[in-house]
């Protein structure tokens, strides 16, 4: 025997060994990513390197509406379900861990700046709900009573610098802040009147503004938490101003990925169109026309372009807006009911949630082909693992 | 649609009892409602439009969300006619939109009469 065959023979015992192992290999979770399984209560564990699943876990109660954060480790998982589940999943192992009923019916979730508090924003009982991220123990309940005396359902709830949360108050139309140095007394300021029906926000992805979109006004309420005795005050006011409203048929969706480049890319509520403003002054600068009603407005990772996905009718088209131009330069369509996009950390590929055609499209950001297709069931929302490290996801 | 005869009496039998899911009827007349039910394929899409489209703010399960919840315990003695309205035409002043464009008026009827009956989408 050759050593070269030798060592052939060794490498292939070793594998054997391996293979028979309990332990499995070791691998990084920075590729990782986890998809909702909206009708089926399940995840799927995927692999953006590979493009394909690597496990599927079950037993997460409703997830019609679901939405989740990663601890900083990114091994975990924190899956908020709209039956009040929140369902700790262990990504490496493909395993639930842990998982606790906090509420009547929630809407998302998000964690703190330290990773220790786990915050889940919830519709009835209207409020915020802190959590210990290890052992998922209940630290505080902040109910959301608005200035009117009425309970208010939470939307919009992001992470801010300083173990802070923010959030808003559908009925009451306010938007507060709580504090939770001490996570089991948090300290909450409240700012009231800020607009009617803040239907979901964001924090900027440094964790200064914060932002609430406006269901019944004609605008956006931001507050800069660098000066928050300023208060909260109307951006983009009057954007839909002598044009006739159209029906929204689906919430749009806010997140810290609308920032990018000097530009903030937000959906215009009632109006086929996204609205740009500059990210210091706040004023519109563009206002992109789009197919329909814009529900998720994500800019690449580059800054470079921007991704907008629509409402039920115009729900099978993705549309490219190239943000030099500030126009629309390509359109997709990449299957029926297109839910979610999400961008690989660094943006090379997007993967796009088709409800209706049961599968995930990977389309390479480069040459808008897809990569490839994935069976899912009835996917919804997408969350890749680099989301554990950034603020406001 | 034929159906066996066996079949059409079984349907007859629930339309009686008023408990038959809408998966075996079709064309078909509630006596004490007048309501028409729409065809087997068109039923379907309807009930996809409630679970997906409506479920979207008022939850997969009509348990509620930023809409409120559409169970029969919810809509308990609320007239037909003005929740045909709202699902039609919309709600002013609130985030409910008009469902017009997607549906005629008979197949508002009916999908208030399933949600009213207690139909889980």
């Amino acid at each position: 025997m050759s050593t070269r065959a030798r060592l052939a023979a060794m490498a292939a015992g070793t594998l054997v060994l391996l293979a028979g192992c309990a332990t499995p290999a070791l691998r990084g979770s920075g590729d990782l990513g986890v998809v909702i399984e909206r009708a089926a209560g399940s995840v799927q564990v995927v692999s953006n390197s590979s493009n394909t699943m690597l496990a599927r876990v079950d037993g997460l109660g409703d997830l019609s509406h679901a939405s989740l954060v990663y601890s900083r480790d990114a091994r975990y998982v924190y899956v908020f379900g709209r039956d009040g589940g929140i369902s700790k999943v262990d990504i490496l192992a493909g395993k639930l861990v842990a998982r606790v009923m906090q509420a009547g019916n929630s809407i998302g979730g998000a964690i703190s700046s330290d990773g220790r508090i786990v915050a889940a924003q919830n519709y009835s009982p209207g409020g915020v709900k802190l959590f210990d991220a290890d052992s998922l123990a209940l630290l505080a309940d902040i109910p959301a009573v608005g200035d009117n005396g009425q309970p208010s359902k939470v939307v919009g709830l992001a992470d801010l610098p300083g173990n802070r949360f923010a959030f808003s108050l559908f009925e009451a139309g306010e938007i507060w802040v709580a504090d939770a140095a001490n996570p089991r007394a948090p300290q909450v300021t409240k700012y009231r009147n800020v607009g009617r029906n803040p239907y979901d926000g964001l924090a900027s992805s440094d964790g200064r503004y914060y932002i609430a979109g406006l269901y019944g006004d004609d605008g956006l309420a931001l507050l800069d938490t660098w000066q928050p005795q300023a208060g909260v005050r109307r951006i983009l006011d009057g954007y839909g101003r002598g044009r006739e409203p159209q029906p929204v048929y689906k919430m749009p969706h806010l997140r810290g990925w609308s920032i990018a480049g000097g530009y903030a890319f937000l959906p215009a509520i009632g109006h086929h169109s996204v609205l740009v403003a500059d990210n210091r002054s706040w004023q519109e600068v563009a206002r992109v026309p789009v197919y329909g009603q814009p529900v998720f407005v994500m800019a690449e990772p580059s800054g470079r372009r921007v991704w907008v996905n629509f409402a039920f009718p115009h729900n099978d088209t993705v549309q490219v807006i190239d943000v030099p131009t500030m126009q629309v330069v390509k359109t997709l369509k990449p299957g029926r009911a297109i839910l979610h996009m999400e961008f690989t950390a660094r943006g090379d590929a997007v993967w796009l949630s088709s409800r209706d055609d049961d599968k995930l499209v990977v389309v390479d950001t480069a040459t808008f082909q897809t990569r490839q297709q994935l069976p899912a069931a009835n996917p919804s929302g997408i969350f890749f693992s680099w989301r554990a490290g950034r603020m406001g996801m | 649609m034929k159906l066996p005869s066996c079949c059409r009496t079984l349907t007859a039998k629930c339309l009686l009892l008023g408990c038959c899911a809408a998966l075996f009827i079709s064309e078909a007349v509630y006596a004490d409602s007048g309501i028409i039910s729409p065809a087997p394929q068109r039923a379907a899409e309807l009930r996809h439009l409630l679970r997906e489209d409506c479920g979207a703010c008022h939850g997969l399960t009509l348990n509620g969300g930023l809409g409120s919840p559409l169970t029969a315990v919810a809509l308990a003695g609320k007239p037909a006619d003005s929740l045909v309205a709202t699902l039609l035409d919309g709600r002013p002043g609130s985030a409910m939109p008009p469902w017009r464009p997607f549906m005629s008026e008979s197949e508002a009827q009916w999908l208030i009469q399933q949600l009213q009956r207690g139909m889980t989408p």
